[in-house]
């Protein structure tokens, strides 16, 4: 089976204005493929160069050396990135837009036909539970709602492949329950998801396969059974520790 | 699919936003009841004679008028680019298939036909007072003041979209803009007969500026409003317009260049 996201020898480097240090390297040679259809969790503590793979992937940065391709393209192509849907941790929407004027401007960078448009924000709006929002300005919504309408945003082109950046950041239980519930929906659709956490717990619960990521490099990956059996550990959160050589304070 | 098909719906849709932006919030309401306010109190005071009364009036609008249209422009493109970073919308929008230039291309036609938008209220008040009091509707005269003033303001947004990448807080883009603008305005038209009175190297350095800088005073058209002057002929009219869209295109490319560079994660 080819791979949705295909990561290769991917290296990302920053220029610091420290003294004496003209280079930061934040991922250092990664490998990683994800497959249609699968839920893969991509976790790693502050710093371990997520976000920097998560930038690469969505164009953001170019790669120092390497490459990283969605569906067999580049992703130094901008077309790379029509067939996915991108939620990123903490975003603060157009305020002065309401839930469906946002979704139909993202609508028209894709440039979904007038009708089909319509169709698809009702769908949407339905799926995230903001049809009776839609017409209220999104600087009226709490932090659930905004949540969710950038979950919207991410599905407004029906996407094959949805990134998503810290989903339940920020949310209460419920808040979060939702947006888990809405995974597992999309998962069975099937939708793959490449999302970053740092709840354990809900990767387990949703995550098919896991890569682990410390200092740059890709330290585990594989399902979580797999994983927690060959670390012979309890749970992921073993697991994640003991890969990243935590030391517990004795 | 043409060059043109492909970059014009995200372009096109970046641009209706800010222009909702403009309409959603007060900035223009506020500048045009002011205007609004301040010519028509100056128009109910009669003092002197009425046709003196008329031409004072006019001049009072006009300025005022240009004082909201390049406040205005400024203001509206200097928060585009440093707005979307600040509330990480860029992130949601690079992410899909839009590039920087795009970004760029699309806040400054927004911005532009938005202060256009704005502007065409401010030019038909304008008509409207002066219409009502010298019932006459020279409409040459309107179409080209106001055309010039857009293609001025086209040159004021991109200098402002590229101060936006330059500076790091929309305050101090809107202050440099706007003395720099209003530098322009009062005195690049005057650099050449300075650079007479001084001696080398600075005689070339103030010929280089005064040839290098956009002369925007070139598309101030009050005074032939005002006095009722002739209108400017056609093709210098044309001209002036393709001068303003050839330095509104080095800004933008500008803008595009530094926007391309600058790291957004």
């Amino acid at each position: 089976m080819d791979a949705i996201l295909k990561i290769e020898g991917l290296r990302v480097e920053y220029r610091t204005r420290e003294l004496g240090q003209t280079t930061k390297v934040a991922v250092k040679g990664l490998d990683l493929a994800v497959y249609p259809g699968e839920v893969f969790g991509f976790l790693g503590p502050n710093g371990a160069g997520k976000t920097s793979t998560m930038n690469v992937l969505l164009g953001f940065v170019p790669p120092t050396a390497g490459d990283a391709y969605l569906f067999g393209v580049s992703v130094r192509k901008p077309i790379a990135r029509q067939r996915i849907g991108y939620l990123p941790e903490l975003t603060y929407y157009y305020k002065f837009l309401t839930a469906e004027e946002l979704l139909r401007f993202y609508g028209k960078i894709f440039r979904i036909p007038k009708d089909q448009l319509e169709r698809r924000i009702e769908d949407v709006l339905k799926l995230v539970e903001l049809r009776e929002a839609r017409k209220r300005p999104i600087r009226t919504y709490s932090k659930g709602m905004q949540q969710r309408v950038g979950l919207a945003q991410a599905l407004i082109n029906n996407p094959d492949l949805l990134i998503l950046d810290e989903p339940t950041s920020g949310l209460d239980p419920v808040g979060r329950m939702k947006v888990r519930q809405l995974i597992q929906r999309l998962k069975n659709e099937g939708k793959t998801i490449f999302f970053s956490s740092h709840e354990l717990g809900e990767v387990e619960t949703v995550c098919d396969r896991v890569g682990i990521l410390s200092d740059g490099e890709l330290k585990a990956a594989g399902r979580v059974v797999d994983l927690v059996s060959d670390y012979r550990c309890d749970n992921l959160e073993q697991v994640f520790l003991k890969t990243i050589d935590f030391k517990l304070a004795a | 699919m043409s060059t043109a098909q492909s970059i014009y719906p995200p372009v096109q849709a970046i641009a209706a936003v800010v222009i909702r932006e403009l309409y959603r919030r007060k900035d223009f309401y506020v500048l045009f009841v002011l205007t609004a306010l301040i010519t028509l109190v100056l128009g109910s005071v009669n003092f002197f004679s009425e046709e003196k009364v008329v031409r004072y009036l006019k001049e009072i609008c006009l300025f005022l008028i240009w004082v909201s249209s390049i406040v205005i422009a400024i203001t509206t493109a200097a928060r585009q680019i440093p707005a979307e970073r600040e509330n990480r919308t860029l992130f949601p929008l690079l992410a899909k298939p839009v590039t920087r230039n795009h970004v760029v291309l699309g806040k400054f036609l927004g911005c532009w036909y938005a202060s256009g938008l704005c502007l065409f209220v401010f030019y038909l008040f304008f008509a409207v007072i002066s219409g009502a009091r010298e019932h006459a509707w020279p409409i040459a005269h309107y179409f080209q003041g106001f055309m010039l003033h857009w293609f001025l303001l086209g040159v004021v947004t991109a200098l402002a979209l590229l101060g936006s990448i330059v500076f790091a807080a929309p305050s101090s883009n809107n202050t440099i803009t706007l003395v720099v603008v209003t530098g322009i305005l009062l005195l690049a038209g005057h650099l050449n007969k300075m650079a007479l009175n001084l001696s080398e190297p600075m005689h070339t350095l103030v010929y280089a500026i005064y040839y290098a800088l956009p002369h925007l005073e070139f598309f101030d058209m009050r005074e032939l409003i005002i006095h009722s002057r002739p209108t400017v002929p056609w093709l210098i009219w044309l001209a002036a317009l393709l001068y303003a869209t050839v330095y509104a295109a080095i800004f933008l490319s500008a803008t595009c260049f530094l926007f391309r560079k600058k790291a957004i994660n």
